[in-house]
């Protein structure tokens, strides 16, 4: 089995990818520890840096990263898929407004 | 941890008690109009540092207090052994100079008027040898941990900075604490979305009330201005490093303190008075930030960085870490720390502390960091509003 997903905390929603990832690959999420969490099918195909879902996330769920929350489902998310802007938003600001360009950070 | 296993730190300690890790004469200037003479005085002099940059005339209330601020505490810095001060007029040099006095240390002032560029930089070139020889006699003795003040800010962050850089960052602060080291974060703005967790982690009620004071002051700045960075999602950039909303970008810049409580709350450019974690209010552009961490008394700063920023800064010494392959491979004439390990499984958090705390204690102890061997002394004046 192929280590290729951290998560910030064990319970996590979703971990981040650190290799370019595949649709049907089988891959282990540890923490940064190096502690195995869990085993995950790839649903989608997932690039480095990107996140997968560790569970089913029902639309409108909190989804937890760093342990908090980061934002929520905008539609339902499977086990396995890729975690983005196109399935989740922000839950303080999910307004369209002017963007301000964060050229440091 | 590795801190037991480290060879012997040493460092300069200051007449205050103070103690720093690099051994500068400082050539400051007061205000923009004396950059030549201050300048002529370090291409004189070796071994002496100019310090020049574009403020220091008619500014007032706010901003030209930041502006002396940050001009005394870059002086007071332990990093600094003496300093020459030249401003135009006598008044407002002689307020630097009294500022630095305060540590003991050697310093003298210089004013223009009724003498010219001329014979300044001579009577100063006199001074700054005087004091270079007087730095390059001062031995360097045994330090602890304990004894530093310690500063971090990221930059050019991406994925890899939230993953890796900036967690191994928290872990060797969590390890400092522990030791009784002094310790400084900030960027203001750059916490929006995590700002109710630095408020929790405030140890009294009445510092965290003045965090939440500075947040919200700033966040009012930016309504005033008829734009709205609350709405702001991450940037492009960021979209295509995976990065998808403005709460994650936050949670992955104050991975940084690691679980540390946050001890108190510093105005731009202000001292901590004892040991532990401050939040200084600050601005999230690099080299504005690493210079009020300076004039805060940091001898040594932790620099994480995602796709690759190159500050520096002319006192106290920025090591830069990555755990991005890319940026390691493309930009390794910067890159102090390779944590790239932690994303292959190679390492573990507390592996890339122990890598962190080497490379920090060979700095410490004397080897320049890539930022300055490269010159990378960027001195930068947080301008708070428009002159008079």
């Amino acid at each position: 089995m192929t280590k290729g997903i951290l998560l910030h905390e064990p319970t996590d929603d979703v971990g981040v990818a650190v290799m370019d990832l595949n649709t049907g690959d089988k891959i282990e999420a540890v923490t940064l520890e190096g502690e195995p969490v869990t085993m995950v099918t790839l649903v989608d195909d997932v690039p480095l840096g990107h996140k997968v879902a560790m569970r089913d996330l029902p639309q409108d769920k909190h989804i937890i990263e760093y342990g908090e929350a980061i934002g929520y489902a905008y539609t339902m998310i499977k086990r396995g898929a890729h975690v983005h802007v196109h399935n989740i938003r922000s839950l303080r600001w999910s307004g369209k407004s002017q963007i301000i360009e964060h050229q440091e950070d | 941890m590795m801190i037991d296993k480290q060879p012997q730190m040493t460092g300069f300690r200051r007449e205050n008690g103070r103690v720093g890790i690099r051994n500068h004469v400082l050539v400051i200037s007061v205000d923009d109009i004396s950059n030549a003479a201050v300048e002529g005085v370090a291409s004189l002099i070796r071994g002496a540092t100019a310090l020049p940059h574009p403020y220091g005339r008619l500014q007032f209330g706010m901003d030209l207090d930041l502006t002396f601020n940050t001009l005394i505490g870059t002086g007071k810095n332990p990093n600094v052994a003496a300093v020459v001060v030249i401003g135009i007029e006598p008044n407002w040099t002689d307020y630097i100079v009294n500022g630095i006095a305060e540590t003991g240390k050697p310093v003298v002032g210089f004013s223009i008027e009724r003498s010219g560029d001329l014979k300044t930089i001579q009577k100063a070139a006199w001074k700054a040898k005087e004091f270079v020889q007087f730095a390059t006699e001062l031995p360097r003795e045994p330090i602890t941990w304990q004894e530093l003040l310690v500063s971090t800010k990221c930059g050019e962050s991406d994925t890899t900075s939230g993953l890796a850089s900036n967690p191994t960052v928290g872990r060797v602060f969590e390890r400092l604490l522990a030791e009784g080291s002094t310790l400084i974060f900030g960027e203001t703005t750059e916490v929006t979305g995590a700002e109710h967790r630095i408020v929790e982690r405030f140890e009294t009620k009445g510092e965290a009330q003045a965090f939440q004071a500075a947040f919200d002051d700033y966040q009012e700045l930016i309504r005033s201005q008829g734009v709205n960075l609350m709405g702001s999602q991450p940037t492009e950039g960021n979209i295509r490093g995976g990065l998808s909303t403005i709460e994650e970008k936050a949670f992955g810049n104050i991975a940084k303190i690691g679980s540390c409580p946050v001890a108190g709350f510093l105005e731009p450019a202000q001292a901590p008075g004892a040991p532990g974690l401050y939040f200084m209010d600050s601005s999230s552009a690099a080299a504005e930030m690493v210079t009020l961490c300076c004039a805060a008394g940091a001898v040594v700063h932790l620099f994480p960085t995602g796709q690759g920023n190159i500050v520096g800064n002319p006192v106290t010494p920025v090591i830069k870490m990555s755990a991005n392959p890319l940026t390691i491979e493309t930009m390794a004439e910067h890159i102090d720390v390779d944590l790239s390990g932690l994303l292959r499984f190679d390492i573990n958090l507390d592996q890339a502390a122990d890598l962190t705390m080497g490379i920090m204690a060979q700095t410490i102890n004397g080897r320049l960091t890539n930022a300055e061997t490269l010159r990378h002394d960027e001195f930068v004046l947080t301008k708070l509003f428009r002159s008079a």
